[in-house]
């Protein structure tokens, strides 16, 4: 210790340690340990699924990204499952993001102050519904509806050329990766809300009042106001809401029709890579057994990817918004 | 303050040692858990097909026996073998022996299959105008493959002369999940009609894009039943649970015969047990044979270093192939026939005893 530091603070004497200084301490080893963990979980995951799928990529090779899922020939290749989870994603989120962006805005901007609060409470509620409670409600009261519904928009549809190879026959059940992507979309909508709506709450009152005084009208405002100081936000909410869109297991698997192929007919049967993993892991033995632990890897560097990329486009942004 | 602070310190670390250790000690201790006084928990996970006769017979078996608890935990026959071969459970359930390929990873060494049961698998369909229906191997072939579209097509008509058959459309249902039942019903068509049947057989086959696919035994019937013109495979408990027409499928005599525990049992007679006391049902002769019936057994090992374990292990095949083969018709399934019950009891002497290499399924390790 230096002889020459500056006065020490008040009841702490020469040569003794602040006691402040080891709770200190304590903390920062806790926070470490704690980030580390995260760090040492992800990382073991990633090490043994990928050592118990080794014999899968090893038996396919470059074969695992062709489309015959057929475990009676011993043939997993997994394009129609990757297709089918990020078809039913894709859906979800189109379905979702401009309900979500909806209730967000009329949470913020256009409801009157005693509205606000039960909006915001009924729309975190179907967050804390269980995935297999949606499953079951849309396999035994959605999917017979929607089969009706999809069966009119398909005979609509038939002569056009583009929409009706995305509008085909529709699956007589219901079952198909449009039904999966609505009851996927409803689960996701609470948290793309609940996302935008903190980040429009946070465009300062004083560039809304702005644009008003300069005789804007309300939806300019949203848009000249609003929608540009949020955008990074709505991106990352989005993206927070494809991630679990992708990884949605359960309700998905009681839904898409557990048919592995790559079609462009959304009404078809599907199938994605976490309820292929759900369906078959149960009587799964050898080299199917590492396929389906293969397709969580797959997912799993699926969703890594989608996520770096939510990140790179948000700091890209945010960079731009910075220096503009 | 400075002390707790220390034990802070050392809390978070200690914790995580603490859990790794006891983690690690009940993964072990699922093997070699401690037994007081004679009484023993035997763990136990597999097949789901004979989960609902398993169930009322370990209530039963616990009436009698009150020091012995069986857990069963269905999760399917792949994950049985797989707990059975890494000895994370004391026996399993499983609808299918080994793959041969499989077998270099049972690591508890000389094993038995115990047959149990038998249950038949019935061809359900939703066709309110037709009360009795017939169909042929080859038939039933050609409508699981899409072959075959409408109910009033020539090759049912041929099964059925007489009988007045709607134009309505086939909707054929099947398993979503992989299943036992699958792999038992192709199974039968590859066997019965191999011209007919090109899609190969397993638990999970790559069906036709316009058919349907249901969650489970109780998926498929909803399906059938909520579905007019619907046909699929669904076991006969749940068939029966679910009020569905079961088709009676033509046997190897030529003889059309409707899903039946006696028709089952008749079929396992019939049917070539090996010495490992596996054997297969499909496509069985005798006239009264009903031939898509799915057997199921459970898996033992020869060595059992917990003896109190092997005791209740013994204990229960014991009351399995007592008064267990006679509530298999109570719920639904298929006791076995005189013949297969006898070869069963003698082999139930082999469990435990020192091991001699007289084990009818030896294990390549």
């Amino acid at each position: 210790m230096a002889t020459d530091a500056p006065a020490l603070p008040k009841g702490i004497t020469k040569g003794t340690r602040p006691p402040g200084l080891i709770a200190d301490r304590a903390f920062r080893i806790l926070a470490l340990l704690a980030g580390l963990m995260v760090l040492v979980i992800l990382g073991l995951i990633a090490v043994s699924t990928t050592r118990e799928a080794w014999p899968w990529f090893q038996a396919e090779g470059l074969n695992i990204f062709t489309d015959t899922w057929d475990p009676s020939k011993n043939t997993f290749g997994a394009l129609g499952l990757i297709y089918g989870t990020l078809l039913v994603a894709a859906v979800a989120v189109v379905l979702s993001l401009p309900i979500s962006i909806g209730i967000a805005l009329f949470v913020t901007d256009v409801a009157p102050q005693r509205l606000r609060r039960p909006i915001v409470y009924t729309v975190d509620l179907l967050a804390a519904i269980p995935s297999v409670v949606y499953g079951l409600w849309a396999l035994f009261v959605l999917a017979q509806p929607l089969s009706s519904l999809f069966q009119s928009v398909s005979d609509a549809t038939s002569g056009i050329p583009v929409l009706s190879t995305i509008f085909g026959n529709p699956s007589a059940s219901g079952k198909s990766f449009m039904t999966a992507g609505i009851i996927v979309a409803i689960m996701i909508t609470p948290i793309i809300t609940s996302i935008t709506r903190e980040v429009f709450a946070t465009v300062p009152a004083s560039q809304k009042e702005a644009a008003l005084a300069l005789g804007a009208t309300r939806w300019e405002m949203i848009r000249g106001a609003v929608f540009p100081h949020s955008r990074s936000g709505m991106v990352a909410g989005t993206m927070i809401g494809l991630g679990r869109a992708m990884g949605e297991t359960i309700a998905i698997a009681l839904v898409v029709g557990a048919s592995q192929r790559v079609t462009a007919n959304v009404l078809g049967p599907g199938d994605t890579l976490a309820s292929v993993i759900a369906n078959q892991f149960g009587e799964a033995s050898g080299t199917q057994r590492s396929a389906l632990i293969g397709c969580g890897v797959v997912l799993f560097v699926i969703t890594i990817l989608i996520s770096m990329a939510a990140r790179a486009v948000v700091t890209r942004a945010d960079r731009r918004a910075g220096i503009a | 303050m400075k002390r707790i602070s220390v034990s802070l310190r050392w809390l978070v670390p200690a914790v995580l040692v603490v859990g790794l250790v006891t983690s690690g000690a009940a993964v072990a201790g699922a093997k070699n858990a401690p037994v007081q006084g004679g009484s023993a928990t035997l763990n136990a996970s597999g097949a789901t097909f004979p989960q609902s006769y398993y169930e009322e017979v370990i209530g039963a078996f616990k009436q009698k026996d009150s020091n012995v608890t069986i857990n069963y935990a269905g999760g399917g026959s792949g994950k049985g073998r797989q707990d059975f071969a890494d000895q994370v459970v004391d026996f399993a359930g499983s609808d299918a022996p080994y793959k041969p390929e499989d077998l270099a990873g049972v690591k508890g060494g000389t094993f038995f299959y115990f047959p149990t049961v038998a249950a038949p698998i019935t061809v359900s369909y939703n066709l309110s105008s037709v009360k009795k229906l017939q169909l042929s191997a080859e038939t039933l072939a050609k409508i699981f493959s899409g072959e075959i579209k409408t109910w009033d097509d020539a090759a049912i008509k041929a099964d059925n002369k007489g009988a007045k058959l709607p134009s309505t459309a086939i909707t054929v249902v099947h398993r979503a999940d992989s299943s036992g039942t699958t792999e038992n019903f192709t199974k039968f068509l590859t066997a019965a009609a191999p011209t007919a049947w090109t899609l190969g057989s397993g638990s999970t086959v790559s069906w036709p894009a316009d058919t349907q696919a249901g969650q489970g035994n109780s998926g498929v019937g909803q399906t059938v039943k909520n579905t007019d013109g619907a046909i699929g495979y669904v076991d006969f408990a749940d068939a029966k649970a679910l009020k569905l027409q079961f088709a009676r499928i033509k046997n190897k005599d030529g003889k059309f015969v409707a899903p039946s525990v006696k028709a089952t049992t008749a079929a396992i007679d019939k049917a070539q047990v090996k010495g490992d006391l596996t054997y297969d049902p499909l496509n069985a002769s005798g006239a009264g044979a009903y031939p898509i019936a799915a057997p199921t057994w459970l898996l033992v090992y020869q060595n059992q270093s917990d003896s109190a374990k092997g005791t209740a292990v013994k204990n229960f095949l014991n009351y399995i192939y007592g008064n267990g083969q006679k509530l298999a018709p109570e719920v639904d399934y298929a006791p076995l026939p005189k013949s297969l019950l006898d070869k069963a009891k003698a082999q139930v002497k082999k469990v435990g005893a020192s091991s001699s290499s007289s084990g009818a399924s030896t294990s390549t390790t």
